[in-house]
């Protein structure tokens, strides 16, 4: 590598090297910029294997020559540091940024600049982009399912009274938190099953079939959620008990449901389930759906809150325990509430997981999101539309999931921080 | 723990008999209903002829044969997209995991985006994407994209040359013969190093090892391989296929990608823990007494880091194969669409059907969790 050093600039002729350099790279971007944009090739009296690599070659030796180790000049040490530490690094920075310069804009270009938004029908689509008419058509439908349009603002109201109430939580001091949450674990739950099943102070009976789209989601998301906790809670406890029926049919229990995926479970519920109840008993296929993702994320919940229980020093039973303590008693005023604290970053990534797995209520014909958009991209009239829907449900998991994520990391660095 | 004691003996009477009345009163109504429709519990339906096809199969299949051989079908096909996941779900997951430590900002910058973008959509939705949206924007075979003139990738699928072995059995086992002699070098290796201190290159030997054995195989045991290579054809007067090669279907291909790209944000971030949770101290520990950088990596490092990597990295290859029965999805002949599909449409036996298509699962489960816990015992720290 000697004969190199020529070509490695040292404080006296920086400049030159930083001109020789900027040149070569420069260059490097007209080219690639060329061939991805105006279709001209200017490395094209190449032959076409060296010219195809022609930006890499030409970037790189441009980036050679800037590399120093100091060169008192920030930007440039900045430069060098981060993306120019040496030959692998400068391939890898130009590679990426090659990539992107490639592939980024047709991708934005289909996303929004060649994009439909105006019409009410797939004629309307002549640009060549995303045909976002067929969201803004179906719309409603992505959202409520085959709810009655007019009986729609029942849900709108009850996502509302659950927004509002979880907002209160934040607002209102801490002496009221304690009260709300009951009611939201307790009274909420049967509040909004009342207001958007109906039949009760005049409102028209909507059966669960009728339901659908994002609502769905969230509603079997939430009352998964509801239920898988305490449900969770108990097998963890079981499993930690000193009494051998109990701890086994805990371990059975949690390994059989952490054991199978969840498909099969929502199978067992749709075809297997029927066969246990007698004869003629009918139970509502939501309902069903609602038990079998609890059970199954209990499973998992259960083991999140196992690890909360063994991390807690053995002290603290012992001091429960000396105080007179029984189990229950122990294990509600002492252990549960600091266990829980300490488990919350897994608990949420529990909820994350849940959110994400409810899609898989389309085997057993119920069409939330996902399975509606299913439908909508079958329609005659709108053939060739998967894309657009499964880019734009897609985006609408990903902004829910990514903010549920986002709080579950700021709650684990709040309270790594109160430890 | 006194049993006698009435404190701990009722919560578990009253467990263990509302399990078994539970267990019970199923039982009986499926005994009751079974009756009242005219069938009876048994597996012997296993034999009967099951008279539908499967698209894709790995064993010689058709309609005739029993309903165990599509059993068989559908578990070799899960297996099948659950080892290819695995594979290139770990390539990817290290590839990004590390990246996300590389000090280059750009490769920091896009390995996190990768991981933040695909593990905050639902698996099927990716896999939906793939199948309907990207897959099928793919041209007819007429108009195949040519990789190399040998392979071909088309809306109908992936066109790969077939390898044509003579005597495949000989060159297998060389492979089995060579993997027997790498673990006794490495032994040997051991034991002189803990002997007499003596340092034996196993890599290379062993590398050596797996490229003469296989080779003389080909020179003097009668081994040959040829490739037979895709060519278009024409069907009809407008209607092309390749014919020859193999034909990666475009639902193993769906799959295949939306499981490794969706399980690979998981095992970056298990990487990345692993790699952060080796203390600085360590490495300049072991710099300190004068190894090489291969060396802190090889034998400080990376044996610290495997330790925290692989017992939640077990977990996500155990999800990866519980989430391939998302297969039936989109029409992949798995063990959940042969079997809890069209076997329990046409047989009707909801109970026997389910629990063996639940047992299986558990069963692969338990076993790669037994084989990793295992593994993972034989790496831990060994207090004495």
């Amino acid at each position: 590598m000697n004969n190199l050093n020529i070509l490695k600039p040292n404080k006296e002729n920086l400049n030159t090297f930083i001109l020789l350099g900027s040149f070569f790279i420069i260059l490097s971007f007209l080219d690639i910029l060329g061939s991805a944009f105006l279709e001209i090739n200017i490395t094209g009296f190449l032959p076409s294997g060296i010219s195809y690599f022609s930006p890499l070659m030409i970037g790189f030796f441009g980036l050679h020559l800037i590399r120093i180790e100091y060169s008192g000049n920030r930007s440039l040490d900045k430069i060098n540091k981060s993306l120019n530490s040496n030959n692998f690094n400068a391939i890898l920075t130009l590679i990426i940024i090659f990539i992107l310069i490639k592939y980024i804009p047709p991708m934005l270009n289909w996303f929004i600049f060649d994009a439909d938004f105006a019409g009410s029908t797939k004629q309307d689509c002549t640009s060549g982009g995303a045909c976002w008419v067929f969201v803004k058509v179906w719309i409603k439908r992505f959202m409520y399912g085959m709810y009655p349009d007019t009986e729609q603002w029942r849900i709108n109201i009850a996502f509302l009274i659950l927004f509002v109430s979880i907002g209160l939580i934040f607002l209102l001091p801490q002496k009221f938190k304690k009260y709300i949450i009951i009611y939201l674990l307790f009274i909420y739950p049967i509040i909004a099953l009342n207001l958007i099943s109906g039949g009760v102070f005049g409102l028209k009976w909507i059966e669960t079939g009728a339901w659908g789209g994002l609502s769905l989601t969230l509603i079997v998301s939430a009352f998964a959620l509801i239920f898988c906790f305490p449900v969770g809670m108990f097998l963890a406890m079981g499993r930690r008990s000193d009494l051998p029926a109990i701890k086994y049919c805990s371990i059975g229990f949690i390994e059989l449901w952490r054991g199978v995926p969840l498909i099969t479970v929502l199978f067992m519920s749709a075809v297997m389930f029927p066969m246990f109840l007698p004869d003629g008993t009918f139970m509502d296929k939501l309902m069903r759906v609602i038990i079998a993702i609890t059970l199954f994320e209990a499973a998992y919940m259960a083991e999140v809150i196992r690890g909360g229980l063994q991390a807690l020093p053995r002290g603290q039973y012992d001091a429960a325990k000396s105080l007179g303590m029984g189990y229950w008693r122990l294990h509600f005023l002492v252990i549960l509430p600091q266990a829980l604290k300490l488990v919350i970053p897994g608990i949420a990534n529990t909820f994350l997981a849940l959110v994400k797995d409810t899609p898989l209520i389309f085997v057993v014909g119920l069409l939330e999101l996902a399975g509606m958009i299913g439908l909508a991209k079958t329609n005659p009239k709108w053939l060739g539309m998967a894309a657009e829907g499964y880019v734009f449900a897609g985006l609408v998991f990903w902004i829910i999931c990514y903010a549920m994520s986002r709080y579950s990391q700021n709650l684990e660095k709040k309270l790594s921080t109160d430890r | 723990m006194n049993l006698k004691n009435p404190k701990t003996l009722i919560p578990q009477a009253i467990t263990v008999l509302s399990l078994v009345l539970v267990i019970a009163y199923f039982a009986y109504n499926a005994q009751v209903n079974m009756g009242n429709r005219g069938i009876s519990f048994g597996y012997g339906f296993l034999g009967q002829e099951a008279s539908f096809d499967i698209g894709f199969s790995l064993i010689d299949y058709d309609g005739s044969m029993s309903y165990a051989r599509a059993f068989l079908v559908g578990l070799l096909n899960t297996l099948l997209v659950s080892a290819i996941g695995i594979f290139f779900a770990t390539l990817i997951g290290v590839t990004v995991g590390i990246g996300r430590l590389s000090s280059n900002y750009l490769i920091a910058k896009t390995a996190e985006v990768y991981v933040e973008i695909f593990r905050n959509i639902p698996l099927l939705l990716q896999l939906f994407f793939w199948y309907y949206a990207a897959l099928r924007a793919l041209p007819l075979p007429e108009n195949a994209i040519n990789i190399f003139d040998i392979s071909y990738l088309t809306v109908k699928g992936w066109y790969v040359p077939k390898f044509i072995w003579t005597n495949f059995l000989i060159f297998l086992s060389s492979i089995v013969a060579s993997i027997v002699a790498i673990i006794f070098v490495a032994k040997y290796a051991r034991k002189q190093r803990e002997e007499i201190g003596k340092h034996v290159p196993v890599f290379s030997i062993s590398f050596g090892i797996l490229i003469l054995f296989p080779l003389i195989t080909f020179l003097i045991g009668g081994v040959t391989l040829n490739f037979e290579i895709p060519v278009l054809s024409q069907m009809t007067s407008t209607i092309f296929n390749f014919k020859g090669g193999v034909s990666i279907i475009p639902e193993l291909i769906s799959l295949a990608l939306a499981l490794s790209m969706y399980t690979a944000t998981f095992i970056a971030e298990n990487v990345r823990a692993g790699i952060l949770g080796v203390t600085k101290g360590q490495k300049e520990a072991a710099a300190s007494i004068g190894l090489t950088k291969g060396q802190v990596l090889k034998l400080v490092v990376m044996p610290q880091a495997l330790r925290i990597i692989i017992p939640p990295t077990t977990n996500q290859y155990l999800n990866l194969t519980k989430n391939s029965s998302l297969a039936a999805a989109i029409a992949y002949p798995d063990i959940v669409l042969v079997f809890a599909g069209t076997a329990l449409m046409q047989t009707g036996r909801a109970v026997e059907i389910i629990s063996i298509t639940m047992g299986t699962y558990l069963l692969i489960s338990l076993s790669i969790s037994t084989l990793m816990n295992w593994y993972n015992k034989s790496v831990a720290i060994k207090e004495k």
